[in-house]
């Protein structure tokens, strides 16, 4: 972003209050972040940076809201973390089975109705969540299937699988059709061309649309606050409870651990939206 | 001539054009089968659940059932200014004997109570009289029961009877908007110090608004820097807009929680700059400047990466191109840059702006009293008063709201072009 040099004074200062004004949007989008981190190792149990803390004490600092957070007495952490996983697992393979589907059929150049199809398919990420929730929780609870993981698993496969769609239909849309033809042509049936051909070439769309489904499901709380009994309390419902009740430092490990997992997810969508674009003769 | 121009045939001898339509119909079914499960499971589970909703917000058919004998007899009421006619009380004191036997007639006296102050206490003192046997089903039904309390003469108590007749009704809309049906059917405002659900409407639509003007404003500038940097720059500071969008929202609302606390860190700050006194710490959480700070900040990734998949197709040489031609850097952005952003603008604005409408975990957590939005009234409902069928309207009202401008979304800009990541 070096100026020529022969840029006049008033744009060289319009210039540099541009750069400001977006270092300062950034510190706002990533700055909140990282004040998790440090406060997370806070030996006190007060949720502002202790004297110990700002002047880099060791002593003020401590593992022990992560020693709480997993052997904690009567935390419900565990059994949160175990339905977390459970749940966003299953809801992930149902989303990207009935979105990859639904995606390979919307592709098609002979789907019928394809705009109000897509809109429709794609609603439950639009619709307000607490529509979704009542609508939701409404269904399961005529279905008996409230309080049940089945039923919130269900429920995320339907808050999932638009994310999928599109992902999918993203990485279809720059689909070479010849080569399945090709394929048929040499003698292989549908089943064989899209397990050998379709679906490795599409799967970086499939994998990062599953990783939205995931995410999705992990982190989704209006509508599990409404189906969830106390049997099928997850991460996101703990951590409601304890942002509503009081804030403990323990909620900040948890978070913190969080944070690590995104990153995680984030790095491996980038990942392979790179292997996608490389895959699909995109070259930037 | 064209009459004997020979059929073109494959070569099983059908005529090609019956044959490629053959095929097109069977590649229609082939692609709606595989867009089927997906479809299905969505309607069932889904789109019915919203539609019964509906169903649920006009539903009023619990006194429809109740009084069955007396709405067939009103049916001979022709003068609603006068008393009704005997068989109306006779109508109403069998049904009201029979709800009476099966311990119904409470939640009748409730509902009427509702429709007509008062209501209650006459409903209850017929339930004693048949209790005790003190009326005479021979003699004129009407006489004894006026007798019981001057309000059974009034004709507005049968008037209100007669307004629950309909199976469906729309005072739960009417409620949504601080309206209701008066007592000769029209439709009245409430009070004016009662009209809590407008003042929500329009808080909604105001943070909704704002939220989305903060987040063009800030995520303009930075789209255009991740666009137009090298490749190797722009893609460090993308993860400053990535990580937070994969980053749990109730991480993200609990860091604005520490941050905006009266001893948080953006307090502090403010102390030592001068801003405001170490003891006079402005109240910045659990109200309105909460929900926009956090809101802004948790919807900003849905701003920038729309507006910079469009930035990044505008070739730089168009910006050249304008400057060469004698334009200033701000006439040439204006009028080149900008219009062919608008699109970007467009996409980005109406997807914050959806999000935004119907937000509801961070305004319930760092809204307070002032911040919250209609998302959280509807919950209110749902869970604490458990008026379903209100919730199901409030709900319904403002899926209305967010299908127009998915609708104008879709026109403008494509719901397949939406672009993750």
């Amino acid at each position: 972003m070096a100026l020529p040099s022969y840029t006049e004074t008033r744009y060289r200062i319009w210039h540099y209050i541009y750069i400001a004004i977006c270092t300062f949007v950034f510190f706002f989008l990533i700055a909140p972040l990282f004040v998790i981190f440090p406060l997370s190792f806070n030996a006190e149990e007060f949720l502002v940076f202790s004297e110990g803390m700002k002047n880099l004490d060791p002593d003020a600092f401590s593992l022990r809201w992560y020693k709480d957070m997993i052997y904690g007495t009567k935390n419900p952490w565990g059994l949160a973390a175990k339905n977390s996983f459970i749940i966003a697992i299953f809801a992930t393979i149902g989303s990207i089975i009935l979105g990859t589907l639904a995606a390979l059929g919307l592709s098609s150049r002979h789907m019928p109705y394809k705009g109000l199809i897509m809109a429709t398919l794609i609603s439950p990420m639009i619709v307000p969540l607490i529509i979704s929730g009542v609508a939701i929780f409404f269904f399961m609870a005529k279905a008996g299937l409230a309080a049940t993981h089945t039923g919130i698993v269900l429920a995320h496969i339907i808050l999932g699988t638009p994310f999928v769609v599109i992902t999918v239909t993203a990485t279809l849309s720059g689909f070479d059709h010849s080569v399945t033809r090709a394929a048929a042509s040499l003698g292989s049936n549908p089943v064989n061309t899209f397990m050998k051909i379709t679906l490795p070439l599409i799967l970086p769309g499939v994998i990062s649309g599953g990783l939205f489904a995931f995410v999705t499901s992990f982190d989704e709380v209006v509508v599990v606050l409404f189906l969830a009994g106390l049997e099928n309390t997850t991460i996101p419902i703990q951590m409601w409870t304890g942002l509503r009740e009081q804030l403990s430092p323990t909620i900040l490990a948890v978070a913190t651990c969080l944070i690590l997992l995104s990153t995680l997810i984030l790095v491996s969508a980038e990942l392979l939206r790179r292997r996608s674009e490389r895959l699909r003769g995109i070259n930037r | 001539m064209s009459s004997e121009t020979k059929q073109i045939l494959t070569t099983d001898g059908i005529p090609l054009e019956v044959s490629l339509k053959k095929a097109e119909k069977k590649n229609k079914i082939k692609a709606f089968l595989l867009v089927a499960p997906l479809l299905f499971f969505l309607v069932i589970t889904y789109i019915f659940p919203i539609g019964e909703m509906f169903t649920r917000s006009v539903d009023d058919r619990m006194v429809t059932n109740m009084l069955p004998k007396t709405f067939k007899a009103m049916e001979k009421w022709d003068n609603l200014n006068e008393l009704p006619p005997e068989e109306v009380y006779r109508g109403f004191y069998e049904d009201y004997k029979l709800l009476a036997e099966n311990q119904q007639h409470g939640k009748l006296g409730q509902r009427l109570n509702k429709e007509k102050n008062g209501f209650n206490t006459i409903t209850k003192k017929l339930f004693r009289q048949i209790k005790r046997k003190k009326i005479d089903e021979n003699a004129s039904l009407k006489e004894q029961i006026n007798k019981l309390h001057k309000r059974w003469r009034n004709v507005e108590y049968w008037q209100a009877i007669k307004r629950t007749a309909p199976p469906y009704t729309a005072s739960k809309y009417l409620k949504g908007m601080d309206m209701y049906f008066a007592a000769d059917g029209s439709i009245a405002q409430v009070e004016e110090d009662r009209r809590i659900h407008r003042i929500l409407w329009l808080r909604t639509l105001e943070i909704a608004f704002f939220v989305t003007l903060f987040c063009f404003l800030m995520g303009y500038p930075i789209a255009h820097l991740l666009a137009t940097l090298p490749m190797k720059y722009s893609n460090l500071l993308m993860i400053c807009v990535l990580l937070p969008f994969w980053t749990s929202l109730l991480v993200r609302t609990a860091s604005w929680m520490i941050l905006l606390q009266q001893q948080g860190l953006v307090n502090d700050f403010f102390v030592m700059i001068g801003l405001v006194a170490d003891d006079n710490r402005p109240e910045m959480m659990y109200n309105k400047v909460g929900t926009y700070v956090a809101m802004t900040q948790i919807l900003l990734p849905f701003m920038v990466l729309p507006l910079y998949s469009v930035m990044k197709t505008i070739s730089p040489s168009l910006m050249r191109a304008g400057k060469s031609l004698g334009g200033t850097p701000f006439v040439a952005f204006w009028k080149v840059y900008f219009p062919l952003t608008i699109p970007g603008i467009g996409a980005g604005c109406l997807l914050v702006f959806i999000l935004a409408i119907g937000y509801y975990i961070t305004p319930a957590l760092v809204g307070g009293a002032s911040g919250t939005l209609i998302s959280n009234q509807i919950a209110f409902h749902m869970k604490t008063t458990l008026d379903w069928s209100f919730a199901s309207a409030m709900g319904l009202m403002l899926l209305t709201g967010v299908l127009v401008i998915y609708w104008i979304y879709n026109k403008l800009v494509g719901v397949d072009n939406i672009k993750l990541g």
